[in-house]
């Protein structure tokens, strides 16, 4: 089957429903396909979409003196289609489309909150990223908003009158946590109803860690957009710097390096073997089983140290820059690594077949916190969430990008859409990528390591995809012609991944959110902003 | 069972250094660190740490400080879940506005006589971010700062080399 053989029967649609197609072009915003339609058409062409099975992966505007418009991105087969649509810039409104794709309730609430843009049609009302550092009829990225914000009043007041769903009955009692969690975790409000020991409904309110992102990336240069990538979700930072750079690659017509392309791949599957174990170890953990979460964090350290002494930074930030990388691999290098995945296979053969067949682990994992295929279809999980729960896409296999289309790698999918299976995603995931960086740096070019960024000459745009160990990300920007940022926003898969968790813990017991929070571990800095 | 045994003993205590630099310095570091803690402490310093808009990296490595190599609770540092509990709060981020009453309540809730460690770029000069509309800046401009710790994120050696700072600082009692 040929890329994008599908969309003829889409457009077809959109004609039987007399909807008009003003632009269509898969120059636009390659490798993505881009159809410009009516705000009024907005809805109904989703609700086509949605009944087609496509799946939705984001929604964000762009927004300047002139123009507003709204970009919602859909994805099918692998292809990626972006529908585009003009909205009224003095009074900005589009439609809701969450009634057919759930998961666009936030961004929907989000565009709101940070454009202005009225929502109609079946959409909350409540407010979303926006607490109380500004006001309600205040927008951060219209270009109206003062530069330094409302500092006053101070300190800013706790967002205490958020209005969470409530749920009647006798015995049903609520559990407010956080922000600030018990652990070293990120802040975040989860209000649990409850009854008993199980859980009737959780609520999310994030936004705590929301730092302005969108709007401090607005005048940055390409090489301060990708540090700022690098810090949106630091578990993730090769994965969105990646991500960022192809954006500002595409937008330029900047082809990177073949030896650049193969590092940029093997310092993000060290990035997923370095979460993945973590994670293992803490679901482990929180059951009550500490030896893998020993082991794991062990096996953890060591694998950082070494990307410390390889690449010069534990966690790789900065490595990934725009036109290629910034570090290299010599031959030592390449034998340091060698060693380093069979000594890790070693290791983990042992441990991962204990965690594989422990019986207390299996009482407590297997059956917990299930997300059904129809929940993670419908929300748009990727990443382990979807892949253990039915969803085989993984970009790196679905629309293959460097280095991943002349170095495939395996993936894999699971249906039981428990715990134990999110914890056996990864765990095979983690043996699929040491196979893959083995293959890898047997064959890595010698082509140089950066390329130098064309300049735009005009405001040009771009979208990046990468497949990070959470799953897809996406990272879209628009340059001015002097290369400066003028718009970026970067979608991760954890806007996917909350919804999906307040599903995971329905009649759930209380004391079992832990290892279902865990074997998600959705990003609250890279889904605040 | 008998996999769990053979594969603990294998691993035996991987605490123990090997004899390179960087452990001999986490061995130096951390001896001072729990002759301190002893002396003022009473063999245990308590810290809540509270994420202040972090991007998780901060929070990677303060993690990593009790993995089985670091494993700082043989020092006498551990991390509480209240701020009742804590001797000092260890404070990552740039302050994101929306967290700024949280923090300050939990700096609140912390018993006198406590201290305060800003921990990374961000908490101890605003970092990548800043002050902008959504971010404060550096901690020390809500709260009194007693010890800062650079880095982005600071490794877990720069993290201890800190709180040994902070107990090497003048008492202070706010």
């Amino acid at each position: 089957m040929n890329r994008f053989d599908w969309l003829s029967e889409y457009l077809a649609q959109l004609q039987d429903e007399l909807i008009v197609v003003r632009r269509g072009s898969a120059r636009y915003l390659p490798p993505a396909h881009m159809l410009e339609i009516d705000a009024e058409d907005w809805t109904r062409a989703h609700e086509l979409a949605a009944a087609n099975g496509y799946r939705w992966a984001g929604l964000w505007a762009d927004r300047d003196d002139e123009s507003a418009r709204v970009l919602s991105l859909l994805e099918n087969a692998g292809d990626y289609l972006v529908l585009l649509a003009e909205l009224d810039a003095g009074n900005p409104a589009i439609a809701s489309i969450s009634a057919h794709y759930p998961a666009a309730d936030r961004p929907q609430r989000h565009l709101r909150d940070q454009h202005g843009i009225a929502l109609s049609g079946e959409a909350d009302s409540r407010r979303w990223v926006r607490h109380r550092a500004w006001p309600a009829d205040q927008h951060p990225l219209t270009p109206d908003f003062p530069a330094g914000g409302f500092p006053e009043p101070s300190p800013t007041p706790a967002d205490s009158d958020y209005p969470f769903q409530p749920i009647a009955g006798n015995a049903v009692y609520q559990i407010p946590v956080g922000p600030v969690h018990a652990g070293i975790i990120e802040p975040g409000h989860f209000r649990f109803h409850a009854v008993g020991e199980e859980i009737l409904k959780l609520e999310q309110r994030l936004g705590y860690v929301h730092k302005g992102v969108e709007k401090i990336a607005v005048g940055r240069d390409a090489v301060g957009l990708a540090r700022l990538a690098g810090r949106l979700s630091g578990d993730t930072t090769v994965a969105h710097a990646w991500a960022a750079c192809q954006a500002l690659e595409r937008a330029t017509g900047t082809r990177p390096p073949r030896r650049a392309q193969q590092l940029r791949g093997l310092l993000c599957e060290r990035e997923r073997v370095a979460n993945h174990l973590g994670d293992i170890g803490a679901i482990c953990n929180d059951v009550g089983f500490a030896f893998p979460q020993y082991q794991c964090s062990r096996l953890r350290e060591l694998w950082q140290r070494h990307s410390d002494k390889l690449f010069g930074h534990r966690l790789m930030m900065d490595c990934v820059v725009p036109g290629g990388v910034a570090v290299d691999l010599d031959d030592t290098g390449i034998t340091t690594l060698r060693h380093d995945h069979a000594c890790i296979r070693d290791e983990i053969d042992i441990l991962f077949d204990v965690i594989e067949d422990h019986p207390s682990l299996e009482d407590r994992l297997l059956t917990t916190g299930r997300l059904s295929a129809a929940s993670a279809r419908e929300l748009g999980c990727t990443g382990h969430v979807g892949k253990a729960s039915g969803q085989a896409f993984d970009l790196r296999a679905a629309n293959p990008y460097a280095p991943y289309a002349s170095h495939p790698i395996t993936t894999r999918v699971l249906d039981d859409g428990d715990v134990m299976a999110r914890v056996q995603i990864r765990m095979r995931e983690i043996h699929d990528s040491l196979d893959w960086m083995d293959a890898l740096i047997d064959h890595l070019a010698g082509d140089g390591l950066r390329a130098s960024l064309n300049e735009p000459g005009e405001a040009r745009i771009g979208i990046g995809f990468v497949e990070g160990w959470r799953g897809e990300i996406v990272s879209y920007v628009r340059l001015d012609a002097a290369g400066r940022v003028a718009r970026f926003f970067a979608r991760d898969p954890s806007w996917h991944h909350w919804p999906a968790l307040e599903r995971i813990v329905m009649n759930n017991i209380v004391p079992d959110f832990p290892v279902c929070n865990k074997s998600v571990n959705a990003s609250y800095s890279g889904h605040d902003l | 069972m008998f996999r769990i045994l053979k594969k603990s003993l294998r691993t035996g205590v991987v605490t123990e250094s090997p004899p390179d630099t960087a452990d001999a310095e986490l061995e130096a570091v951390g001896t001072e660190l729990k002759r301190l803690i002893d002396r003022r402490f009473a063999g245990s310093l308590a810290i809540r740490e509270v994420d202040a808009g972090s991007c998780n990296g901060c929070e990677l490595e303060i993690h990593a400080l009790n993995n089985p190599l670091y494993d700082v609770e043989r020092f006498g540092v551990h991390f509480v879940a209240s701020p009742r509990h804590a001797d000092a709060l260890l404070v990552t981020g740039p302050v994101s506005r929306h967290m700024e009453t949280a923090l300050l309540r939990t700096w609140a809730a912390t018993p006198e006589p406590r201290f305060l460690i800003a921990a990374g770029d961000c908490a101890v000069n605003g970092g990548e971010f800043g002050e902008n509309h959504a971010c404060r800046g550096a901690v020390s401009r809500v709260l009194p700062v007693d010890v800062a710790i650079p880095g982005c994120p600071p490794r877990p050696i720069e993290l201890l080399r800190g709180i040994l700072a902070a107990l090497n600082a003048p008492q202070t009692t706010k």
